[in-house]
Parts: structure tokens; C-alpha cells; sequence
């Protein structure tokens, strides 16, 4: 079976300690939450921290706490399986409860957190392979080679954020904060995953760690996420579409953002464009998929034929707006 | 006869023998296994496709600490293979590599992590060579040759074979179809990963332990290789995790570790990492087909040509017998008059192909039954009456020279069409919904053995304890199909006891019988037959002695519910355990063997050897779907499958066979798919759980299993095989579903949403291959068919007869 190399592990318990250890270390040291990520990787040999910082037992990390702002405040320590169960969520923000329900299995989402699930490594099938697979390629720019196999003239990695919840949060306005050994800073999740590389999609530094996402109020807004993966189980997406609109008779405010089809989310600003004022109807919404699509350049870096998962931007487009025209 | 009598056990659903053992975790699969000292292997695999090996330099290794020993190739020199045509494998290749993940050198060290270590650090220097990537290349390529053996180029096998005039056919025929298919490659996904145990006892014998399918088959191989006679080496199988053909090949790693354990002399363990049992493969080849068929237009097939050209992979595997497969038992379905086949297999620089369930028919099969439903739409014919139209009678020889015992199959499609709604719904459904239906047949354990002998293709013997107990001993190995319960159903039957008296020892070569191994779903109709004979013996005995005891005649004599008592006086009798007490008394320690050999097949030809069985399952399922006509995406509703078993002997056993042949040939229809990265170098391109996709519960339909049984004289009980015919109809089923519910035509699979999405845009409605290469035939050997008088033999052509004279 595959090994996990060797690591140092340490268990702090106050963010604090967190901070200062990763100051210490450098970006050798890598927290860790649920390990569903970071684990695989390090099987693989993609991420070989010389430390391992575990988040269990770290305080405050933790809780779904609604505010009376209508605000809503997540510790990154939550399981997706609590955040999928929480019937508030499921009836105030349905996207975000579509999107966590819909992560991998029920076995996984026990483990995984939404901490882990917003700092996701991105993904490749040049990349989320063995050591010795990689070795067979000569390595790619991603880990130890010089060449981005996916598009072999590209100074950047392609490599695909893969995250249900990075969409949906883009789309909600989320705010995430971070703690260092500089001290504590708040960024918006539009602003956090906002690099053009594979290797480097969030602005997001090494040695920071997230201590809260903060919601806003919704005020009524409708959101939907709609995935498109291979089975009903199990898969990452290869096309995740994020909505979030408020509707008073006419589009008020939309945020329409694409997932999995590059390094960050996109948001398909054109589309939105479009969409603004407009009251949903049948055609406005075929207008908006087909100029969405022009937003997303999925590449043949995950499952299924890449000119495909293109086609099928605007049908997820359009799903997840008539989720939203329909909902109340 | 046992049919005709009542049955305490046949047909039933009693817990399966090793099953409470399985859920309580107390089976030991091979990697459960440990011994004191053990020390681990990993195997150091090659990164390229094709090349030389110019030099390994084992030293970082070896300085390691924790690293017991480094083997390379040299040390094993011997070369190996399933078949003793095909002997082309090394342990450790030592002068060129094949494909990626080829072993090239071993590891034992005293941990896994440190193994896996010192094996990254073996140094391997290699002079490239170029590399052939599928099937037509190679056919078109002879040079650089992967193997130095074969029929030309990178040709590894080139059959032809024709029975009756198929030409002459085609000139009477009303209709000709064409058709040129495309099935892609996928491997066996068995939920245990390969692992082998390797120990050298004082006196020097070898035992491996290993999750084989084929332990006497694995047996000849490690004695070759280590030069060992085979009273030295021990096999024994231990339960496999699922086997589906995947281990059913000898492997280098079940051989480096006997290896490994005489140089340490301490055990080593290898447990192979889910890439490598991708790597191992020997799973479905990838073919491509072309199939003429001349009908007549009332809906009868005059004849049929079929082509194939299949990719084999890196190594011979099972491959000579697979190219036939494809070829085989189109004829055994339906009456097919004349019949020509043409077959290549290629090698290419790919993990090796070999069997999987269904071993080199579901292919063909697809073929044929997506052709059977374009041509009832051309005939405005029903796609099931059609079919019926058709069948092959019982009790007659197909014009290749296959003797078809008794055939199910009418019954199966009727039983499938009321089910389904058939006649109410075909092409009556909502647009996206769709109903497709196919047949079927597999043969119940190959005729011939994998070498040529004439010794019993299953061995059982019995051993009866005093206190009632029965030890039965049988080499076949249990994959999880059940047959360690078949063995105990068959003789707990015949001796009128309960499952839990029966104790099943299997799969040692040094305690049991030779039976030849869990493939070619033949364990429960060869082994069940020794079984029988073996228990029937041992009944005979015992119930002689116990008749005399009661003074009746021994016709009278009956063994049920632990005892043996007179039929026209139940009360009179004794303990099955006092009779068997009576009977050692009078003449000793009793034990007794039973053995099956198939019947003999009619077809004496070139080839003849791949397709006869003692008896052929027939299959007949209906599909429903809905395929999403803005993605291409595709879900099965709904499956209806009738087969004929001729007997259930354990009746849950039987319907889990069913749906798991369901469940594997979806994923091949919809997903799974062995795919290599060309252009780069050959990789395989996602092999893993998560990326290498096939159906998981969410996907899994309704299934609704009925068994038709009319038992076959010739299987145990009346049974035949049911774990791999049920898997073929799936694949075309699916696909004459996606015509019903969109009127698109994916001539290949697994048919990927794109190729749906493909086909709605075609002017033809229709995505596919559409080209099928010349397969270079020069020599074809023809076969009288038996209605133009032939007597199974083909007269020796011209060539032949120049090399004799
Ligand atoms: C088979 C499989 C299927 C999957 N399917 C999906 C899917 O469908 N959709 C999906 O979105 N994900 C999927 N995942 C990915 C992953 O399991 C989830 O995203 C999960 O939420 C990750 O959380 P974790 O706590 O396990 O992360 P970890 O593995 O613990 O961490 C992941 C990364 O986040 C960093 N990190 C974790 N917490 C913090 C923090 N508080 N501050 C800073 N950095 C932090 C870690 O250093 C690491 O780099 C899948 C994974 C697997 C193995
Ligand atoms: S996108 Fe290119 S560089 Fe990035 S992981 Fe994939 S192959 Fe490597």
C-alpha cells in the first residue's frame, strides 16, 4: 500500500501557538485539518511538509454561529457533514447547503472541514498522481518538473480548483480571516482567490491560518449551486456554477460565478451584466449561459473530454438559473 | 437422479460458508497475513514504455539501512506465462522493457516505507526504443518488434477460420449489414489489492501464499522459475477479494517473493499499491470489430464474417485464447449457417490485456447485438421477436463445430420482454427515455485445460469422521463468488447433512486436488460434479454398511437431516455420525475421491479448443434509461435480466452473481475506461479509484433477476454458470436504449457523454469508429460446416501440407 513519508507532527491548541510554529518552520510546516486533502498529497509525494501542524485541538476554531445581523459566522474547524446538517443553512442558504452536500461521500465528509475545503490544493491528473507516475512524465511545473504537461507552451500551471465551497463562498461575499505571527487580516473570498497559477491561486501566504468565515447577510437572496461531476458520489466537480440573486420582481443583484474550470473561480461578469435588471425570463437566461461560456476555459486536466465540460457550461448556467427563477 | 428427488439444501438460500467470517473480519486475505521476521518487498517498476536496459545500479539501495536484500532480473532467468504458447514474462526484466510499470528489480527491507524507499533509489539506465501505442499502429508497424516471437511484426496471433460458404450466403441474403464497433479497454477494479507471502521452511521447501485464482497454474509457474520441483513448492490461495480474471495470471510478484524469502531465508510480504494492480491489468482487451451479417428479410441470419483486432498489451497473458473468444460463440446464440472469423491480436506497450469476466465475448457480443437491433429496425421487425426468431435448437452443433446442450434462452426473452413492458413501451416512450434489450450465452467452464493433459479438470476428495463430521479437500479457490459453499452445499446435500458439518479445505497444492482454478466460470459445474461423485461414493459406502445394520435392501436407504434411515420406515435409521461409526468398523478409515472431466467437443480444426463447454448459460436483459439530451449523460432506470442457470443451487449465491455481472457491465456501457495517455509516453492515464470511474450504489439500478431452470443433465444438480454471462447483454442493452430514447447510435463504449452529444449533431445520428484495417489474411482454414457434411475437421491447407511433405 501507499506510505505517508516521515513528518514531525505537532498538536497546539491555541492559534497563536499555531502562528508561531508556522513562523518558525517556514513553508515546510502545513496545518492540517480532516487530512483528506493534504494526506492523499503527501502519499503521492505532492506535498511533502518536514512538519505537520493539526488543527483538532486548536480552541476556537469551531462553530456555526448565526448573528443578529443576519451575518452568519463558520469556524473553519466545522465538518462539511455538520454545515450540511444544519437546518438553517439548508433553509437560508440553500446553494451553500447544495454545494457542501454534494462534496465527495459521507465518509469523507465526516472527516473534511470547510477550513480544508476553502484552502484546497488545486488538482490535475498530471499532478494527483504517485511519485512514480510523475516520474514516468519527467514531473510537471507543479511539483519538481519544468513543464506544464496541459498546455506545454504556458508559463503558468492550469492546475483546476476543485472546491464546492470556493464558488459558492465567492458568490455569497464571504469574508475569510487569517491569523499570523504579523498579526490577524480579513480578505474576501473574491479577493483571496484571485492568482493566476495553479501553484499559487490564493493570496493566501503559508504561513497564515484561517480562523473564520463570515458570511453577510443574505437579505432574502436566492443561491443556488449546480455540479456537474460523473456520479452521484464521490467526485470532485469539473464544473461548478455558484449563483447567488436577489430578486424584487427584476434582478436586483447577481453574483454568477464558475468553478472547476481553472485555477480559481471565475465569475462571469458579462452574463451578470445581462442579467442585472432583467426578470429571469427564458431568453434572458439562454443569453447569459451562452456568454458565460465564453468566461471558462476548461483544459484536459480532469475527468471526462475538455471540449465537453466547455459545452456544458452554459447548461449548468442555465440550470442554475432556473433553480433560482423557481426558487422563493 | 438427484433432479427428481427433493432437496434439502439445492435451491435455497443458506448462509454462505465463509460468510460470517467475512463480516466479522476474521478471514485472512493475503495481506492480513504476518510471520515473525517478516521482511517487505516492493517491486522497482519501469518508467518508460519500450526500451533497453543498458545497466541497474543497485548500490544506494542496497548501502540503505533496513534493506535486506536487491534482486535483478539475471537471478531469475527462466521466462513464464499463463499459457505454454506464450511463456514471455520474466519475473525482472533484465533486457528490455515493455511497458510502464514493467518490474525491472526488487527490494526486501524490514519495513514497507523503507522498501519503497530503496526502491526509488535503484538506478536504472535505459536506451529508448520506440514505442507502439495501440493496436493498428502496430499492425502497420512491424519494427521496433516489442517481442521476438509471434506471428510477424508486432502480430502476436493472426487466426482465420471459415465454415460454410459465408460468400455465397451473403449473394442469398436480402440484407447485408456492415457495422464496425469499438470496445474499448477496461480493467477488473477487484476491491483487493494483489498481495503474496512468501516463506522458506529449515528443510528448504517454498510456500507462497498469494490472492491467486489459479493457485496450480501459479504452482507450475513458480517451479519453473525457481527450478523447484513442485513436491518443493506450495501454493495456497488464500481468499481473494475478488478476483474477476485479474488473478488469474502467474505474477512476477508472487514469484519474487519465494525469491526473496530463499535469499533472506525470512518471509517477505509484497501487497501492490491500487496503481499497480493497474499496472498488472491483464483486464478487457481494447478491440475493434467489424461484423458483416446477411439476413434474409424475414428476420434469418444466412451468415456472418467478423473481424477483430485486439490490443493486446505488453505480453501474451491469456491473449491466444482471448483472440479465439472473439471469435467463439457469436454461433451459440442464434442459428447462424456460415460463419467466417479473422482475428488479430497486437502487442503494444500497454499493461497486458487479458481475461475478464467474460473473457473476449463481451466484445463480440456488443457487436452483434447492436447489429441484431439496427437490423430489426431495417426489417421492421421487433428487436425481441426477431430474436426469437433465431434461436439455436438444443441438442445441435453450430456451423463452428459447437455442440449447444440445452438452451434457455426463448424463455429468458420472454420472461425480460413481460417484465419490461416490452411490447407496450419499445419506442413508445417519452423522448430521453428509452428501453434496450440484448442477449446473450457463456460457456460453463472451458473445454480444454490452459496445457494439454488428459487428466480430470477438478479433483474432490472427502474425508469422513467418525463423530459426522465431512473434511472435503478441492484446489478451487474462492473469489468471493461462493464456491467453498457450493462444495459444501453439493456434499452436504448428497450426504443429507447441514453446511456447518462440512469442513471445505481449498486452494493448497500440497492438500488438495488439483482443480484448475476459478476462470472461465467452470468451478461449480466441474467441481460440483467431482463433488457429487466424491459424496455419492461415500454414500454408497456408508450406506451399504448402515443397510445391513437395518436389514434393508440398499436401495432403501436415505440420508437426510443428519441421518440415515429406511425410506419406507423414517423412523427406523441412526445418526449420520453412528452410521459412519458402523461403516469405519467394518471396513476401515473412510474417505473417498470424486473427478470431472468435460465431454469431449465435435470440432477437431485448428482453434476448436477455445469455445466447447459441457453446457452454455443463456442471458436476456432489458435496460431502461433516461440520457439527458443537453448533456449526453446517461441513467440506467431500470434493468430487467432472465438467466438460465439450468439449476440455482444456492439461490442468493446465483442472484448475486446477477447483479454484480449487472453492476460491472453498466460500468463498462457507461465509464470505465483503461485509458493511456499517448502523448505522454504511454502512462496510463488515471490509475486510481477516484479517477479510473466506474458506477458506484448511486448508479445502481433496480434490478429484477429471474432464473429460468431446467436443469442440464450434464451440471451438478442440473446447474450452469452464472458468474459471467449476466455481464453481456448489459453493454449493447444500454446502447439499443440510447437509439429508443434519443434515435442516436453509439457504436462504442463505454459510451462517453461526449460521444452522445456526438452523435445528435451527426448527419448520421451515429458516433464510432468508422474504419477497419485490412488484417492482412492470406492463409484462412476452412471448415465443412456439419449440414454440408463435414466431420469437424479441416482438411489441411496447401501450405501445411508443403511443410509435412
Ligand atoms: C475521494 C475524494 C473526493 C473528494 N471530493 C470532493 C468534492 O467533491 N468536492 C470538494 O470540494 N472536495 C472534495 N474532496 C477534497 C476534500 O476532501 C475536501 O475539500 C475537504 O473539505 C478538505 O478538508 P480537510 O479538513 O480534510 O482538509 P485538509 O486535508 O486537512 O487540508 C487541506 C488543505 O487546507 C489547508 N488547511 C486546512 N485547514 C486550514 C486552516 N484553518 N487554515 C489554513 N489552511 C488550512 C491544509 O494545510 C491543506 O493544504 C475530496 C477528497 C477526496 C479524497
Ligand atoms: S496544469 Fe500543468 S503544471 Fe499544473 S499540475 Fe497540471 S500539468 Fe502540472
Amino acid at each position: 500500500m501507499m506510505r505517508l513519508p516521515k513528518f514531525t507532527w505537532r498538536a497546539p491548541e491555541t492559534v497563536a501557538e499555531v502562528a508561531k510554529i508556522l513562523h518558525e518552520e517556514g513553508p515546510e510546516a502545513k496545518v492540517v485539518a480532516g487530512g483528506t486533502d493534504l494526506y492523499p498529497n503527501m502519499k503521492w509525494r505532492v506535498e511533502t511538509p518536514k512538519t505537520v501542524v493539526s488543527l483538532r485541538k486548536v480552541e476556537g476554531l469551531t462553530g456555526i454561529d448565526w448573528r443578529d445581523d443576519g451575518s452568519l459566522r463558520i469556524g473553519p474547524g466545522q465538518t462539511l457533514r455538520s454545515l450540511e446538517r444544519d437546518e438553517r443553512i439548508a433553509a437560508e442558504l440553500p446553494g451553500l447547503h447544495t454545494a457542501m452536500k454534494s462534496i465527495s461521500t459521507p465518509l469523507l465528509r465526516n472527516m473534511g472541514t470547510i477550513g480544508g475545503n476553502l484552502c484546497l490544493d488545486t488538482r490535475c491528473n498530471y499532478y494527483n498522481q504517485s511519485y512514480e507516475w510523475r516520474r514516468s512524465i519527467d514531473f510537471c511545473m507543479k511539483c519538481k518538473g519544468d513543464t506544464c504537461w496541459v498546455a506545454p507552451s504556458s508559463p503558468v500551471c492550469w492546475a483546476v480548483n476543485s472546491s464546492d465551497g470556493v464558488p459558492m463562498m465567492v458568490a455569497l461575499g464571504a469574508t475569510l480571516r487569517f491569523t499570523s505571527a504579523d498579526g490577524e487580516r480579513e480578505v474576501t473570498a473574491d479577493d483571496l482567490y484571485a492568482g493566476e497559477d495553479g501553484r499559487a491561486w490564493m493570496t493566501r501566504r503559508p504561513d497564515e491560518v484561517m480562523t473564520d468565515i463570515v458570511i453577510p447577510a443574505q437579505n432574502g437572496a436566492r443561491t443556488v449551486y449546480q455540479k456537474l461531476r460523473r456520479r452521484g458520489t464521490f467526485d470532485f466537480p469539473v464544473l461548478g456554477v455558484a449563483a447567488r440573486i436577489v430578486m424584487n420582481g427584476a434582478v436586483q443583484s447577481v453574483d454568477l460565478i464558475i468553478g472547476a474550470v481553472g485555477p480559481v473561480p471565475v465569475r462571469a461578469g458579462k452574463a451578470e451584466e445581462l442579467l442585472l435588471g432583467s426578470t429571469l425570463s427564458d431568453e434572458t437566461i439562454e443569453q447569459a449561459a451562452a456568454l458565460a461560456q465564453k468566461s471558462a476555459t476548461p483544459l484536459d486536466n480532469t475527468d471526462f473530454a475538455f471540449p465537453w465540460r466547455r459545452q456544458m457550461v452554459p447548461v449548468f448556467v442555465k440550470r442554475a438559473l432556473l433553480e433560482a427563477r423557481g426558487q422563493v | 437422479m438427484a433432479s427428481d428427488r427433493e432437496f434439502n439444501l439445492i435451491g435455497k438460500s443458506p448462509l454462505r460458508v465463509d460468510g460470517m467470517a467475512k463480516c466479522a473480519g476474521q478471514t485472512k486475505f493475503a495481506d492480513d497475513l504476518s510471520m515473525p521476521r517478516m521482511l517487505f518487498a516492493k517491486l522497482h517498476r519501469s518508467p518508460v514504455a519500450h526500451a533497453k536496459i543498458v545497466g541497474i545500479d543497485t548500490s544506494k539501495a542496497e548501502a540503505m539501512p533496513g534493506v535486506v536484500a536487491v534482486l535483478t532480473g539475471k537471478s531469475m532467468p527462466i521466462p513464464f506465462g499463463i499459457l505454454p504458447v506464450s511463456q514471455d514474462e520474466h519475473v525482472l526484466a533484465f533486457d528490455k522493457v515493455r511497458f510502464i510499470g514493467d518490474p525491472v528489480a526488487a527490494v526486501a527491507a524490514v519495513d514497507e516505507g523503507t522498501a519503497y524507499e530503496a526502491m526509488l533509489a535503484i538506478e536504472v539506465t535505459y536506451e529508448e526504443l520506440p514505442v507502439v501505442l495501440n493496436a493498428e499502429q502496430a499492425l502497420a508497424n512491424e519494427a521496433p518488434a516489442i517481442h521476438d516471437y509471434g506471428d510477424d511484426g508486432n502480430v502476436h496471433k493472426r487466426v482465420s477460420m471459415q465454415f460454410g460458404d459465408v460468400e455465397q450466403a451473403f449473394e442469398d441474403s436480402d440484407e447485408i449489414f456492415t457495422d464496425i464497433t469499438l470496445f474499448g479497454s477496461n480493467t477488473h477494479l477487484a476491491m483487493e489489492q494483489h498481495a503474496s507471502l512468501g516463506h522458506v521452511a529449515a528443510d528448504g521447501r517454498v510456500t507462497i501464499h498469494s490472492s491467486t485464482q489459479t493457485p496450480h497454474y501459479l504452482h507450475k509457474a513458480a517451479c519453473k522459475v525457481l527450478e523447484l520441483p513442485p513436491s518443493r513448492v506450495r501454493i495456497i490461495a488464500t481468499p481473494n477479494g475478488g478476483g474477476f480474471g485479474g488473478k488469474s495470471d502467474p505474477f512476477n510478484h508472487e514469484i519474487v517473493v519465494a525469491k526473496l524469502s530463499q535469499v533472506t531465508n525470512r518471509p517477505v510480504k509484497i501487497s501492490l499499491t491500487r496503481e499497480e494492480v493497474f499496472q498488472c491489468h491483464r483486464g478487457r482487451h481494447t478491440v475493434l470489430m467489424k461484423s458483416r451479417m446477411g439476413m434474409t428479410k424475414d428476420g434469418k441470419i444466412t451468415g456472418i464474417h467478423f473481424q477483430s483486432l485486439l490490443d493486446g498489451g505488453s505480453y501474451g497473458s491469456f491473449g491466444v485464447a482471448t483472440t479465439y473468444y472473439t471469435g467463439a460463440l457469436q454461433t451459440v446464440t442464434y442459428e447462424v449457417p456460415t460463419y467466417r472469423f479473422d482475428g488479430v491480436r497486437a502487442f503494444t506497450n500497454k499493461a497486458p490485456s487479458g481475461p475478464k469476466r467474460g473473457h473476449g465475448t463481451p466484445q463480440p457480443r456488443f457487436a452483434i447485438e447492436v447489429q441484431l437491433d439496427k437490423a430489426a429496425e431495417k426489417l421492421g421487425i421487433d428487436p425481441a421477436e426477431l430474436r426469437l426468431r433465431m434461436i439455436q435448437p438444443p441438442e445441435s452443433v453450430t456451423a463452428n463445430w459447437l455442440y449447444v446442450n440445452s438452451i434457455g434462452l426463448a424463455e429468458c426473452i420472454e420472461k425480460v420482454v413481460e417484465g419490461s413492458g416490452w411490447k407496450e413501451r419499445f419506442g413508445k416512450l417519452p423522448r430521453g427515455h428509452g428501453l434496450g434489450l440484448a442477449c446473450s450465452s457463456y460457456i460453463s467452464g472451458a473445454g480444454l485445460p490452459i496445457y494439454w493433459n488428459a487428466m480430470p479438470h477438478s479433483g474432490v476428495q472427502l474425508k469422513v469422521d467418525r463423530g459426522g463430521g465431512v473434511a472435503v479437500f478441492c484446489g478451487e479457490t474462492e473469489i468471493g463468488q461462493g464456491s467453498d459453499t457450493v462444495l459444501a452445499t453439493c456434499v452436504a446435500e448428497v450426504l443429507g447433512l447441514e453446511l456447518l458439518d462440512v469442513r471445505v479445505c481449498a486452494g493448497d497444492t500440497d492438500l488438495t486436488p488439483v482443480d484448475l482454478g476459478s476462470y472461465s466460470s467452470r468451478v461449480t459445474l466441474m467441481m460440483g460434479n467431482a463433488a457429487i461423485q466424491a459424496a455419492e461414493r461415500a454414500r454408497e459406502i456408508i450406506g451399504k454398511h448402515a443397510a445391513k445394520r437395518m436389514g434393508i435392501p440398499g436401495n432403501r436407504v436415505v440420508f437426510a437431516g443428519n441421518r440415515v434411515f429406511d425410506a419406507e420406515d423414517p423412523e427406523r435409521g441412526m445418526s449420520f455420525s453412528e452410521a459412519v461409526q458402523i461403516a469405519e468398523a467394518e471396513q476401515g478409515t473412510i474417505g473417498t475421491v470424486g473427478s470431472y472431466s468435460p465431454p469431449p467437443n465435435p470440432g477437431r480444426y485448428r482453434g476448436s479448443g477455445v469455445g466447447p463447454t459441457a453446457t452454455y448459460s443463456y442471458t436476456a436483459a432489458v435496460v431502461e434509461i433516461f440520457a439527458d439530451e443537453e448533456t449526453g449523460m446517461i441513467e440506467v432506470d431500470k434493468v430487467w435480466i432472465a438467466h438460465d442457470i439450468g439449476r440455482a443451487l444456492n439461490r442468493n449465491l446465483v442472484i448475486g452473481q446477477v447483479e454484480g455481472g449487472v453492476y460491472m457491465g453498466l460500468g463498462e456501457a457507461l465509464m470505465e475506461d483503461m485509458a493511456y495517455r499517448e502523448k505522454r509516453r504511454g502512462v496510463l492515464k488515471h490509475p486510481s479509484m477516484l479517477e479510473y470511474k466506474s458506477i458506484t450504489t448511486h448508479e445502481m439500478p433496480e434490478v429484477i433477476t429471474t432464473l429460468v431452470e431446467h436443469p442440464d443433465p450434464r451440471g451438478p444438480f442440473g446447474a450452469k454458470e452464472v458468474g459471467q454471462g449476466p455481464l453481456l447483454p448489459m453493454m449493447p442493452a444500454v446502447a439499443n436504449a440510447l437509439h429508443d430514447a434519443l434515435g442516436v447510435r453509439v457504436d462504442q463504449v463505454p459510451i462517453h457523454p461526449d460521444l452522445v452529444m456526438k452523435a445528435l449533431k451527426a448527419k448520421d445520428k451515429r458516433a464510432g469508429p468508422k474504419k477497419f484495417p485490412d488484417l492482412l489474411i492470406t492463409d484462412t482454414q476452412r471448415v465443412k460446416t456439419q449440414a454440408e457434411g463435414g466431420d469437424g475437421t479441416a482438411p489441411r491447407s496447401p501450405k501445411e501440407k508443403a511443410v509435412q511433405s
